[in-house]
């Protein structure tokens, strides 16, 4: 028994000095990598003072930059919040064939390079495209307008939700839905009051990185945004071209915008993960 | 049934801009550092322009590599006026989907080109590299910025010039001029799409020994960044860079814009709109005022395009469209 003990406390006093120097490993990592970049952004934005800093962000460009990320993000969140949660059912409570095509396509977007998701539009929709006469036609403008960018955008970050919630539903099986049923209830109540308890925080943590995806976007989009300023600007493509037009602290001022936006999406993201432990749902 | 109403209601919402009456928008799509002269020209034509009918215009900006430019409006961006850096991005506009008529070039005096430039070079402050002409910049250990040919119309001036330059040196002898440009490329570490991003390249991060670029970009970058950055140097022999402007037919026709569209071009032209050039260190073509700022632009020797090389036609096919001379050059790299 002594000798248990022993072996034990030498095991835990050699981890020790390993773990400190994971820890030290992984904090200088995060702060050369993550806190720099974040202080010399907030640095720059602020490096006039919060006048100028201010002045930069309630400029009528930046403003229509703002909404327009605001609105897209609006569409295409609600939009995968309807087709994540549909895919990941009939993913993870049906067996049918072609299933794991579909998880397959469902990945597509996380593997092509986002300019190669805003060029398929321009192929698809672009006056020189399969559907561009048509569209002239109509005077339907797709590209290098909000519905462009908002599709992009949709493409961009269909695979967050649905990704988030195909292992927890299928972790979940489907014998509280059988239950469900067989006791007589419809398809909707066994929804809503059987699947979607037992899903919602994974579905609130997709939700949020979706949004924060669906805002901070900028390959898929630069390619079909047409760059027209106060029009077919979001946030970050309006970072590029302030940066290029040497407007430094305009240019950080917007970025740290976004910047905070994405603190605030990782407080929130902590909050459900923390809410769904103590539920007794840990996410993963 | 219902969902589609909504959407399509949703999207006409969206898209609907508020036309009230005598309101005007035009969308100028532009090469990459027109960015401050159109941001004081279009100040100025909407002033004129509400002097003189009592209409306000806003005229909105696109601002990118003078060829990624076109190849946008050829996809659909729906410019009214187009004002690019070369001729033969112009004419991808009549060849591709006839935005414009074959003969855009007679339009407007000076071949369509209310404003000059030229190349010329940016270095450090001392020129520690000693660039004093092009043929500094084949040497071993010279680091070289340039923009990318393919999607930057200054990068083609600067293409264009450096090949001037090397005929001129070995008697017009091609095969010389390309070995020349293509030692030239070999020292570019990196190709941006655009002028300005070679610039932010060369200026904000740092990177290169020397800039080629426009004269009116250098002059920018001198102002932006302090005199105490760099220095110009002006090579003995340049190209006249002529960066064109047209009315994009369809889309104004389209627009109904094409009265407005017209003036604003033809206002390029009046001493106003050269006195703003000017000030933005484009080169005017209006005698009176271009005497006025001879002072502020280096005097060199300016070859043009359709002395050497027979026009933007022929320059474009034969160095840079796909397996022309500068994809043989660059894939040598």
């Amino acid at each position: 028994m002594p000798q248990v003990s022993l072996t034990r406390r030498i095991s835990t006093h050699e981890s020790q000095s390993v773990t400190l120097l994971l820890i030290a490993v992984a904090l200088s990592y995060l702060v050369l990598f993550l806190g720099l970049p974040l202080y010399a952004v907030f640095y720059q934005a602020l490096s006039k003072g919060w006048k100028l800093y201010w002045e930069a962000l309630k400029e009528p460009d930046a403003l229509s930059a703002i909404k327009l990320t605001l609105l897209t993000a609006a569409i295409a969140v609600p939009a995968n919040l309807v087709f994540g949660v549909a895919a990941a059912w009939a993913i993870a409570k049906f067996e049918f064939k072609g299933k794991s095509a579909l998880i397959t396509l469902i990945d597509l977007p996380f593997a092509v390079s986002p300019v190669v998701s805003g060029l398929i539009y321009v192929l698809l929709f672009g006056a020189q495209g399969w559907f561009g006469p048509w569209l002239q036609a109509h005077d339907i403008k797709l590209i290098f307008a909000v519905p462009g960018i908002v599709l992009a955008t949709i493409f961009v970050t269909f695979p967050f939700i649905a990704r988030e919630l195909i292992p927890l539903m299928q972790a979940q099986g489907k014998e509280e839905e059988e239950a469900a049923i067989s006791l007589g209830a419809s398809g909707w109540q066994t929804f809503w009051r059987v699947t979607l308890p037992n899903i919602k925080w994974g579905l609130l943590y997709g939700v949020i990185l979706c949004n924060a995806r669906a805002m901070g976007e900028f390959g898929a989009v630069s390619v079909v945004s047409g760059h027209i300023r106060g029009m077919t600007n979001t946030m970050p493509l309006h970072v590029e071209i302030l940066y290029n037009e040497y407007n430094f602290v305009a240019a950080f001022s917007v970025a740290s915008l976004l910047a905070l936006l994405a603190l605030v999406t990782l407080v929130i993201k902590s909050l459900v993960e923390w809410r769904a432990k103590s539920n007794g749902n840990p996410l993963h | 049934m219902k969902k589609p109403l909504l959407l399509t209601a949703l999207l006409s919402t969206l898209l609907a801009a508020p036309a009230f009456a005598g309101e005007v928008t035009l969308l100028n799509v532009s090469y990459d550092p027109t960015r401050e002269l159109y941001q004081d020209y279009n100040a100025a034509f909407s002033r004129y322009w509400q002097a003189k009918t009592g209409d306000t215009v806003t005229v909105k900006q696109s601002h990118g590599g003078s060829g990624k430019q076109a190849r946008a409006i050829i996809d659909g961006l729906e410019a009214d006026v187009a004002t690019l850096a070369l001729a033969a991005d112009i004419d991808a506009l009549a060849k591709n989907g006839n935005l414009v008529p074959d003969n855009w070039q007679s339009r407007l005096p000076h071949n369509s080109s209310p404003y000059t430039s030229t190349i010329v070079l940016l270095v450090r402050k001392g020129n520690p590299k000693n660039i004093h002409d092009w043929s500094d910049l084949i040497k071993p250990g010279v680091a070289v910025i340039t923009p990318n040919p393919k999607t930057s119309g200054g990068a083609r001036w600067n293409y264009l010039a450096a090949w001037g330059y090397a005929l001129k040196q070995n008697g017009n002898d091609q095969a010389k001029a390309k070995e020349f440009v293509a030692r030239l490329y070999a020292n570019v570490p990196v190709l941006d799409s655009g002028a300005r991003g070679s610039t932010t390249t060369f200026a904000e991060r740092g990177i290169g020994d020397v800039l080629i670029t426009w004269e009116n970009e250098a002059f920018l970058a001198f102002k932006e960044f302090g005199a105490d950055k760099f220095e110009i140097v002006a090579p003995r022999q340049s190209i006249l860079a002529e960066p064109p402007v047209t009315v994009v037919d369809k889309f104004a026709d389209k627009h109904g814009t094409r009265k407005v569209a017209e003036a604003y071009l033809d206002y390029l032209y009046t001493p106003e709109g050269q006195e703003i050039a000017a000030k933005n260190y484009y080169r005017p073509t209006d005698p009176k005022v271009a005497a006025k700022y001879a002072k502020q632009f280096p005097k060199l020797n300016l070859i043009t395009i359709d002395e050497v090389f027979g026009g933007w036609t022929k320059a474009q096919k034969e160095h840079f469209a796909d397996g022309g001379v500068f994809d043989q050059i660059y894939a040598k790299k």
